[in-house]
């Protein structure tokens, strides 16, 4: 069974223009599918649906195989901002969809703080996010995104607010972390290089209404080689990715 | 000697030059002129009215006081439900708000007589108007405070199932907190202000009883020193609450020591 199904959604924000238009799609379990197009081209609205946070006009939401539909708090949500608060520490900010759902703040930093080590931020748990570079940041989001749900996590452009070389570490500090947790992921980004870097698979969404035009499998096996981005079966790929979206 | 240290001087020596410069000034004038001294006490008089006076000032200082945290307390909790209410239903909003703002430009010294009329010449009109006078500056803020949250921070919170509870405890409160402390500063300020204003109304207690004795026997070097006195109040007050402010939000100061090596 897929860890996450999307079944022919459609969403309107006035009821008459849709934004999204019959969208499929599949994650199956431990699996890192990238949702890549143009910016306003309705990805992040598909992410809300997905979260819960908007219903759809037409069309389903399956966690695995349970219609979770217009429901909040089933899964896991980053954005390209760390939306760190500020008046918390790292900890008590990673800890905190455990404290919302009604874990003991001891338990649930003891918790947290276990896994500090494995996402590269072992230290920073009594600094606040403001003394954090932005790395380092998204990282904490990252493992609080984690910390929320085991099952499913959505990422919108996580790491295209860093800077290059900080996004080059970030990823190999990702497909690491990744390699270790297996956490099932849908990841929208408008950078092509990274959709190829980071995905097993690959969705366009193009268009207006923006629909999924088509869906390439990136067959490089995981963990990838260090200089995958520079071998010729990564520029096939692009070229493919570029024809495709008539960019 | 570093730029810091360099300037934190100047911060703290520039304005104490310039208050010396200005005793000095007026002690000037006041040897040099025929000024009578029930119309411009020389700032030895003031000192020498305060020393010979600062039992009875404090002990009248002490009542000011009293009523001055009295009405800070509920002025504050007041201030606060409303503002929780009007941040939780905005029909509530829309219907107290201008009339909140209204109350606002109703001066206090009109107000306070008729509070003496209502409430007798006891410390409870003192303190009903030190509310009034309160809660306004706390109200704005704080509504000010839970609807700058950014919305996807409401967005995230949601996402991750919190309640309006949470959403509120975790997020819109700790946010609010810089505003609460600005406007906290401006209230105690007001309040010691109001305290006076409604001693002179009435009753037999108090800084503004005194000021009021003084007042009326011409003994403008009393008068002064007592004014002197009520700024003091005031300034330590408001640095008082700077470092309540200081111990609430230790953030804030991660902030400034991380600023430099950030930017």
């Amino acid at each position: 069974m897929a860890a996450l199904e999307v079944k022919d959604v459609t969403f309107s924000y006035d009821g008459v223009t849709p934004v999204i238009k019959d969208i499929n799609l599949t994650l199956n379990d431990g699996e890192l599918v990238c949702l890549l197009g143009v910016s306003g081209g309705g990805k992040t609205t598909l992410f809300n649906i997905i979260a819960g946070l908007n219903r759809p006009q037409q069309g389903k939401v399956l966690l695995n195989g349970e219609d979770v539909t217009g429901q909040s708090g089933r899964i896991s949500y980053m954005l390209q901002k760390d939306m760190l608060l500020p008046y918390r520490t790292v900890l008590d900010n990673v800890a905190l969809p455990m404290l919302i759902k009604g874990v003991k703040k001891k338990e649930a930093r003891e918790k947290a703080s276990g896994y500090f080590a494995q996402f590269g931020i072992e230290g920073t748990q009594h600094q606040y996010p403001a003394e954090l570079s932005g790395g380092m940041r998204q990282r904490a989001a990252l493992l609080r995104t984690y910390l929320f749900s085991g099952d499913v996590a959505l990422l919108d452009e996580p790491f295209s607010a860093l800077d290059t070389l900080t996004k080059g570490e970030m990823h190999r500090w990702y497909l690491d972390v990744m390699d270790n947790i297996r956490l099932s992921t849908v990841f929208i980004t408008h950078d092509i290089d990274e959709a190829i870097l980071l995905s097993d698979r690959i969705y366009l969404l193009t268009g207006n209404p923006g629909t999924i035009t088509d869906e390439i499998v990136i067959k490089e096996p995981k963990p990838r080689r260090k200089d995958f981005n520079l071998t010729d079966a990564f520029l096939a790929y692009k070229r493919e990715i570029i024809s495709k979206i008539g960019a | 000697m570093s730029a810091k240290s360099r300037s934190t001087i100047s911060k703290v020596a520039l304005p104490i030059l310039a208050l010396l410069l200005l005793f000095a000034g007026w002690q000037m004038i006041c040897s040099f002129t025929n000024v009578p001294k029930y119309m411009l006490p020389s700032p030895a008089d003031v000192a020498k009215a305060f020393e010979k006076d600062w039992r009875l000032m404090f002990s009248h200082a002490r009542v000011t006081l009293t009523e001055t945290f009295i009405g800070l307390f509920f002025g504050v909790i007041i201030g606060f439900l409303m503002a929780v209410v009007m941040d939780r239903f905005s029909v509530v909003r829309k219907m107290i708000y201008p009339l909140v703002v209204v109350s606002q430009t109703i001066p206090t010294v009109a107000i306070a007589p008729l509070l003496v009329i209502w409430l007798g010449y006891q410390m409870l009109p003192k303190i009903v108007l030190i509310i009034l006078v309160v809660f306004f500056p706390i109200t704005i803020s704080l509504l000010e405070g839970f609807s700058s949250v950014d919305p996807d921070t409401i967005n995230l919170m949601r996402s991750m199932g919190a309640s309006r509870m949470q959403i509120f405890r975790f997020v819109k409160l700790p946010n609010s907190l810089g505003h609460f402390f600005s406007s906290l500063k401006i209230s105690v300020s007001y309040a010691v202000v109001s305290a006076v204003v409604s001693e002179w109304i009435g009753g037999t207690e108090g800084l503004g009883c005194y000021m009021t004795r003084v007042r009326k026997s011409f003994s403008s070097d009393k008068m002064f020193a007592v004014i002197i006195l009520i700024s003091v109040i005031s300034l330590i007050l408001i640095w008082l609450t700077g470092v309540l402010q200081y111990a609430c939000m230790p953030w804030e100061k991660s902030k400034h020591q991380s600023r430099s090596h950030l930017h």
